[in-house]
């Protein structure tokens, strides 16, 4: 076998079975509770018939592997089973219904900050690392050294408070609904767009910059220089074939952190996507949620890391052509 | 002339490590002075909240929504009490829970990763996997989740963050010691029947100890940030214990008030401000000490 495609097919398993492990603490961390979680919902006081009404009433009277296989096959038909919130009403809430148009709007949310933060920030990463040491480079280092410490939340009330109090050009609230039309939805996501590309663009930058020189220290580009090479033709024809791999990395980690980011930023504006859903769930306790929210975040970012492993082996010369 | 020599070498060595930490300090540059000294502030105020705090964590001196005055220097908040108080209180809260977090993390991923890899074998193979199934789940939502499960206490909140994030410590700690336990003095040691506490303790750790020294500061860091998120979110630490996180969330209405009533800065800002000082300033002595042991690396 190709030792490219065998590389990668290990890399595949691996990602399956951190999702299957993942899924089974994600299970498991409802069956750690001490004394049961009927008793902690209900509350010390409950009585054992109303301990067992409500465990029979969301199903923890049975086994727990019968619970996790039944979970993770109806997950796989797109079912996260029902929100507790509607529990022991006459309307049942099921968690897809509930998650569906959030993970729609964090996913547009997310998209519209990948697609201006990553070529902006490659190209000022790029330059940064190119024009080492210059004034640019150390401006822009102590900015984005500035941002990262900075909690998210900061930037974006400092965001809201200047561009949607002082200067009324966005609202200070981003609410969307189903019939809210796609430019309406690109001006109202925009304020929690702009917050989390600073967050990203800055780390994207510094992975970029620090990725780069690291290249452009190793051996074969002193050697090219040594041998006359004009420096364009060095960068483009023996840089850039090893940069793809670094590059992917941080592209993927960003997007990863990106993933996690959103929580806080939706939270702020008060957007309707999934990481808003979640800390409101974890308030609560509305247990599948909670695990369904999980279960996506944690798949977005396992997939993410996934993609750049494979990029950076697919794109790698040295396993391109074996010796 | 025998009896003199123990003595000479004494006072030699305790001046050489004076006159090199004043030299080595001398030599910092101001980005990592101001750090330290902005850490020394928030030291100083964390561990004399009570004696510089002119009014009480929780205490209610006044009216809902006070602007700043000879009375109270940042106002008040929406129950009446005193911003400038809570702020120095929250030093104490936000900073104390985020370095016990740390210590603790340290502790346990520390002490684990150095074990690992002096052990090697199933029990490395084993923490190692499970390892790396905890780091294919980002901080924050991990624990969301489990704080959803165990419920909000400021106990579960720093067992939780610890236990996730010795997860990184241990990474960390064990690629580091692999380079150590294959030394000669290790050898030499466990030749001489030394025990595993002793091997951990007095071979190997004082020889991975500064990039286990940088790492604390980022993981500080990260600890604090994310300890602040999730009180800003609500689930973190809880009222009335003052917060810096959970005060952002508390006075976030006030940035729409008219500029009249807070002249300079909105008063949502000012916790904000505090974490954001801190994470800098360390920041700051980070970098400048990763140039000082590594000379080369100035990278992230």
């Amino acid at each position: 076998m190709h030792p490219v495609l065998r590389t990668v097919l290990q890399r595949l398993g691996l990602g399956v079975l951190t999702l299957f492990v993942v899924s089974v603490v994600i299970f498991a961390s409802l069956e750690m509770l001490p004394g049961g979680f009927a008793e902690a919902i209900l509350g010390q006081g409950a009585t054992p018939e109303t301990v067992a009404a409500f465990n029979r009433e969301i199903g923890l009277d049975r086994p727990a592997t019968v619970r996790y296989v039944e979970w993770i096959g109806n997950i796989f038909r797109g079912d996260f089973g029902y929100s507790y919130a509607g529990l022991g009403g006459s309307i049942k809430r099921s968690v897809t219904d509930l998650i569906a148009p959030r993970l729609y709007n964090t996913f547009f949310l997310a998209m519209m900050t990948a697609i201006v933060a990553v070529p902006l920030s490659l190209i000022l990463g790029i330059l940064a690392a190119l024009y080492r040491n210059s004034w640019y480079d150390r401006i822009v280092n102590s900015v984005t050294l500035t941002t990262i410490a900075t909690p998210e939340f900061f930037i974006a009330y400092l965001l809201m408070f200047f561009f949607a109090i002082r200067n009324k050009w966005f609202y200070s609230l981003s609410t969307v609904s189903d019939t809210t039309d796609f430019i309406e939805h690109i001006y109202r996501a925009a304020l929690p767009a702009i917050t989390l590309m600073l967050v990203i663009v800055a780390h994207m930058m510094r992975m970029t910059r620090a990725a780069l020189i690291n290249l452009l220290a190793s051996p074969y580009m002193e050697m090219a220089q040594l041998k006359g090479v004009p420096r364009r033709e060095a960068i483009i024809k023996h840089a850039l074939p090893n940069a793809w791999a670094p590059i992917a990395t941080v592209i993927a980690f960003n997007l990863a952190y990106l993933v996690v980011g959103v929580v806080v930023v939706e939270v702020v504006y008060v957007y309707p996507g999934i990481g808003q859903l979640m800390v409101d769930s974890v308030s609560s306790r509305d247990m599948p949620v909670v695990q369904a929210c999980a279960l996506i975040f944690a798949a977005t970012y396992i997939f993410l890391n996934l993609l750049a492993d494979i990029i950076s082996i697919v794109t790698n010369p040295r396993l391109l052509h074996p010796k | 002339m025998t009896a003199q020599a123990p003595q000479l070498r004494q006072v030699r060595a305790r001046r050489s490590l004076w006159e090199s930490t004043r030299r080595t300090l001398s030599s910092a540059p101001f980005s990592a002075w101001f750090g330290m000294i902005v850490i020394l502030l928030y030291v100083i105020a964390a561990v004399f909240a009570p004696w510089i705090a002119p009014y009480g964590e929780a205490e209610i001196v006044g009216k809902a929504y006070q602007p700043p005055g000879p009375e109270f220097w940042f106002g008040t908040d929406q129950i009446g009490r005193d911003l400038l108080s809570r702020l120095i209180y929250g030093a104490r809260n936000t900073i104390g829970i985020a370095f016990m977090t740390t210590l603790l993390s340290f502790a346990v991923g520390g002490t684990l990763g150095v074990l690992t890899a002096l052990k090697r074998g199933w029990l490395d193979q084993g923490i190692s996997r499970v390892v790396d199934a905890f780091l294919a789940i980002p901080v924050l939502i991990f624990a969301l989740m489990l704080l959803a499960v165990f419920g909000k206490s400021i106990v579960n909140l720093i067992l939780i963050l610890a236990l996730l994030d010795s997860t990184r410590v241990f990474r960390l700690a064990r690629a580091t010691a692999l380079n150590v336990v294959v030394m000669d003095y290790v050898e030499a040691a466990k030749l001489r029947g030394e025990g595993m506490g002793w091997i951990i303790f007095k071979e190997v750790l004082p020889n991975i100890l500064p990039p286990l020294i940088t790492e604390f500061g980022l993981r500080f860091c990260f600890v604090f940030l994310t300890i602040s998120a999730l009180s800003f979110l609500g689930v973190g630490i809880q009222p009335p214990t003052a917060d810096w996180g959970s005060m952002v969330a508390e006075s976030k209405t006030l940035i729409t008030f008219p500029v009249r009533t807070f002249p300079w800065i909105p008063a949502p800002f000012y916790p904000a401000i505090a974490i954001a000082l801190l994470t800098v300033a360390i920041n700051f002595v980070v970098d400048w000490f990763l140039h000082k042991t590594s000379g080369l690396r100035d990278e992230v």
